[in-house]
C-alpha cells in the first residue's frame, strides 16, 4: 500500500487501482452498478456476520451488478482515515453516488436496503 | 485506645505529572496534568477548550520533546492550522517534522444508518495509527462529544468511550478530552463519568458588560490543587492563567531597604525608606501629590538601575511625563533606557480579573523590582460585584512572592479621609502614607505623615510636603497636626 493513500486523495487512488473494475462497470452501465466497500477489523463475529449478510443481500437484490471489496483495517489501518471510518463494521456505498455509509453488522436487512436506497424508507 | 501508637509513616509518592507549558496552569496543578491519564476540559462554546488542548500539544512537542496527536471532531486540519497560526503556532512545520499529527474526524449523521451491532474499532485504529506515526505521548480528543450526534446507540457509545479512555491509559498516553458544558452537569453527555483523575472547567462570563474568563480545577485525584476560580487571558501568546492566591503565607520578608526617593521621607522611616518587597499605600484627597510621590519613587528606583512597571488607570503615559516635568522629574530617559515601563489601561476595558491577568503577565515579562499602581481607586469601577479586596490580596501576595516592592495610590475624599476602599485594603499594606490638604491660618498646604509602617520605628509626625519645580521635599514638622485617631485605623 502506498503511503499517499492515507491522504484525502485515497478515494481517487482506489478508483485508479480498480480501473479494471471501472471499465467493466462502464460496459454494464455505471448508474445501476454498486461498488461496495466493507470495512472490518479482524475476523470478529460482527465482521463475519456483516460479510455473510452483505453477500446474501447483494445476491438477492443486486445479482450481477455489484462488487464488494472487504478492507480489514487491522491489515491496512491507514485506510480508515480516507473513508472517515469510526464504527466497525462500516459499509460504504461508493457507487452509485452519493456516497453512503452504513454501520453495523447488517443483520437488520430492511435497514440495509433502506440505507442502500434499494427500498424506500417506511 | 493507645494514643502512643507511633504515627504510620506516610509515604508520599507524588503523582507523575506532565507540564502543559501554559503559563500559570502548571503552577495551580502543581506541575501539570496527570501523566498517562485522561483529563477532561469542559466549558461552553468559545471558552477556550480547544485552545488549551492545542497549547498542551504544541508546548509538548516544542518544549518537552513529547509529540502529540490531535483528533479533532469539529475542525479540519486546514482550519485548525489557520486558527492557531494567529497565536504563533506553526502546525504545518510541526506536522512536517512529525512532532504533531492532526486527524480530522468527520461525522455526518445523515450518512449513517444503523443495521445491527458494531463497535468503534475504526476510531481506535485511526488513533493508534496516528499515535504510532509520530510516537505520540500526548493526545487531545476535541471534542469527542461530537460522536453523540453521529452514533445513535448511546449504550454502545458509552461502553466504547470507557474502553477508549482505558485504552489511552494502557498506552500510557497523557490525554485531554474536551466536552461541551451541560445545563446542570459539567458536560452535556456526562463525560465526567469516565474521567476519574482530573477535570478542569473553563468559563467565560460577562458581568456588567465586562467579560472575564475563568478556570477551575474541579478535581485532581491525588493532588492538592487550588480550588479557586482562576482568571485567565487569551491573547496573542495564547492562554495564561493567573495563579492568584497562594495557599500559605510563605513569602520571605526581606530586610534590605528601598529609598522612597525623598531623603527627608526616608528619614522618617529610620533613615532608610521602605522594606524591599513590601507594599506601600499612598492615600490622599485630590491634588495632594499622590502621583508625584509615586513618580518620585519610580525615578529613584530607575536611577539605581532597577526596573519599574507603572500601571496608570487615569492618565496616559505622556500626560504623566508632562506633569512630572512640572515638578522637576524627567522620567523620559528611564523609559528610553528600558528601565521604566508604563502601562495605561482604561479601568473599564476589562474586568478586575482581566486587569489582574494583564498585570501578572507584564510583571512576568518585564521582571521589575518595583510596581506602581496609580490609582487603585479606579479599579473599583471595574470591579462590579466582585470584591476588590480579594483581587488585591491576590495581587499583593503575588508581588511579595516575587519580592517586588509595590506602591498603590488611592484617592480619598475630603471629609472622609479613611475612605472605605482604603480601609479595606490597608490591612494588606505594610506601609501607609497619608497625604492631605489643610488650610491653617488661611494658607493652603500639603501634609504628609506615615500612618503605619510595619517592622520599623517610623516617625509619627506630620510634615509639610513641598512640591515645587525642584521636586518633592518635606518641610518642618507640623506642631499643629492632629494624628488620626488610632481607633479607626486598622493595622
Amino acid at each position: 500500500m502506498e503511503k499517499s493513500s492515507t491522504k484525502k486523495s485515497s478515494a481517487a487512488k482506489t478508483v485508479a487501482r480498480k480501473s479494471v473494475a471501472k471499465k467493466s462497470s462502464a460496459k454494464t452501465g455505471a448508474s445501476d452498478f454498486y461498488r461496495l466497500r466493507l470495512y472490518i477489523a479482524g475476523q470478529t463475529p460482527n465482521s463475519i456476520a456483516a460479510i455473510t449478510n452483505l453477500k446474501k443481500i447483494c445476491e438477492e437484490k443486486l445479482k450481477g451488478k455489484y462488487r464488494i471489496e472487504v478492507v480489514d483495517l487491522l491489515v491496512k489501518p491507514q485506510l480508515a482515515k480516507g473513508d472517515q471510518i469510526i464504527a466497525i463494521p462500516t459499509l460504504v456505498r461508493r457507487l452509485p453516488p452519493p456516497v453512503k455509509r452504513i454501520i453495523g453488522n447488517l443483520s437488520k436487512t430492511e435497514s440495509v436496503l433502506v440505507g442502500l436506497d434499494l427500498q424506500p424508507a417506511r | 485506645m493507645s494514643r502512643v501508637k507511633p504515627k504510620p509513616k506516610v509515604v508520599r509518592t507524588s503523582l507523575a505529572k506532565v507540564p502543559t507549558g501554559i503559563q500559570g496552569l502548571d503552577e495551580i496543578t502543581g506541575g501539570g496534568l496527570p501523566k498517562g491519564r485522561v483529563t477532561l476540559v469542559c466549558g461552553r462554546a468559545g471558552s477556550g477548550k480547544s485552545l488549551l488542548g492545542m497549547e498542551f500539544l504544541v508546548h509538548g512537542a516544542v518544549e518537552y520533546g513529547e509529540p502529540g496527536v490531535c483528533m479533532n471532531f469539529e475542525e479540519t486540519e486546514e482550519k485548525l492550522t489557520a486558527n492557531v497560526a494567529s497565536l504563533g503556532f506553526d502546525l504545518r512545520d510541526l506536522t512536517k517534522r512529525k512532532k504533531l499529527l492532526v486527524d480530522y474526524v468527520f461525522i455526518e449523521r445523515s450518512q449513517i444508518a444503523e443495521t445491527g451491532e458494531y463497535n468503534l474499532d475504526g476510531l481506535f485504529i485511526r488513533l493508534a495509527e496516528a499515535v504510532k506515526a509520530v510516537k505520540a505521548k500526548r493526545v487531545v480528543l476535541d471534542s469527542i462529544e461530537a460522536l453523540f450526534s453521529g452514533i445513535v446507540d448511546s449504550a454502545i457509545l458509552r461502553s466504547e468511550l470507557s474502553r477508549l479512555f482505558r485504552w489511552l491509559e494502557d498506552q500510557k498516553l497523557t490525554a485531554i478530552v474536551t466536552g461541551e458544558a451541560g445545563i446542570n452537569t459539567l458536560t452535556r453527555h456526562g463525560l465526567e463519568e469516565y474521567v476519574a483523575d482530573c477535570v478542569i472547567s473553563l468559563d467565560h462570563r460577562v458581568t456588567e458588560q465586562i467579560s472575564t474568563r475563568r478556570l477551575r480545577v474541579v478535581k485532581y485525584r491525588g493532588t492538592s490543587h487550588g480550588t479557586d476560580e482562576y482568571p485567565f487571558l487569551i491573547d496573542e501568546d495564547g492562554i495564561s492563567v493567573v495563579p492568584i492566591t497562594s495557599l500559605v503565607l510563605t513569602h520571605k520578608a526581606l530586610t534590605d531597604r528601598v529609598s522612597t526617593g525623598i531623603a527627608s521621607l526616608d528619614e522618617m522611616m529610620e533613615g532608610k525608606g521602605f522594606f524591599r518587597g513590601s507594599s506601600v499605600l499612598v492615600t490622599g484627597t485630590a491634588g495632594t501629590g499622590k502621583s508625584s510621590l509615586a513618580a518620585n519613587f519610580t525615578s529613584a528606583v530607575c536611577a539605581r538601575g532597577e526596573k519599574c512597571l507603572y500601571f496608570t488607570f487615569e492618565e496616559s503615559p505622556s500626560q504623566i511625563l508632562r506633569n512630572m516635568r512640572s515638578v522637576g522629574l524627567n522620567l523620559e530617559p528611564w523609559m528610553k533606557k528600558g528601565l521604566l515601563h508604563f502601562n495605561a489601561m482604561r479601568p473599564t476595558s476589562t474586568g478586575l480579573e482581566g486587569h489582574l491577568a494583564v498585570i501578572h503577565r507584564l510583571i512576568s515579562q518585564v521582571r521589575p523590582s518595583v510596581v506602581v499602581i496609580d490609582p487603585i481607586t479606579n479599579l473599583v469601577s471595574a470591579s462590579g460585584s466582585y470584591d476588590i479586596k480579594s483581587m488585591l490580596v491576590r495581587l499583593v501576595d503575588f508581588l511579595k512572592m516575587q519580592q517586588i516592592t509595590s506602591m498603590f495610590t488611592n484617592l480619598t475624599f475630603a471629609g472622609d479621609p479613611q475612605e472605605r476602599t482604603a480601609a479595606a485594603v490597608s490591612s494588606l499594606m505594610d506601609t501607609w502614607i497619608v497625604l492631605r490638604d489643610s488650610k491653617p491660618n488661611g494658607r493652603p498646604r500639603r501634609e504628609l505623615y506615615v500612618l503605619k509602617s510595619r517592622g520599623m520605628a517610623h516617625s509619627r509626625e506630620a510634615r509639610e510636603l513641598i512640591v515645587s519645580k525642584k521636586g518633592l521635599e518635606l518641610g518642618i514638622v507640623l506642631k499643629d497636626h492632629l494624628p488620626a485617631s488610632a481607633g479607626n485605623v486598622p493595622n
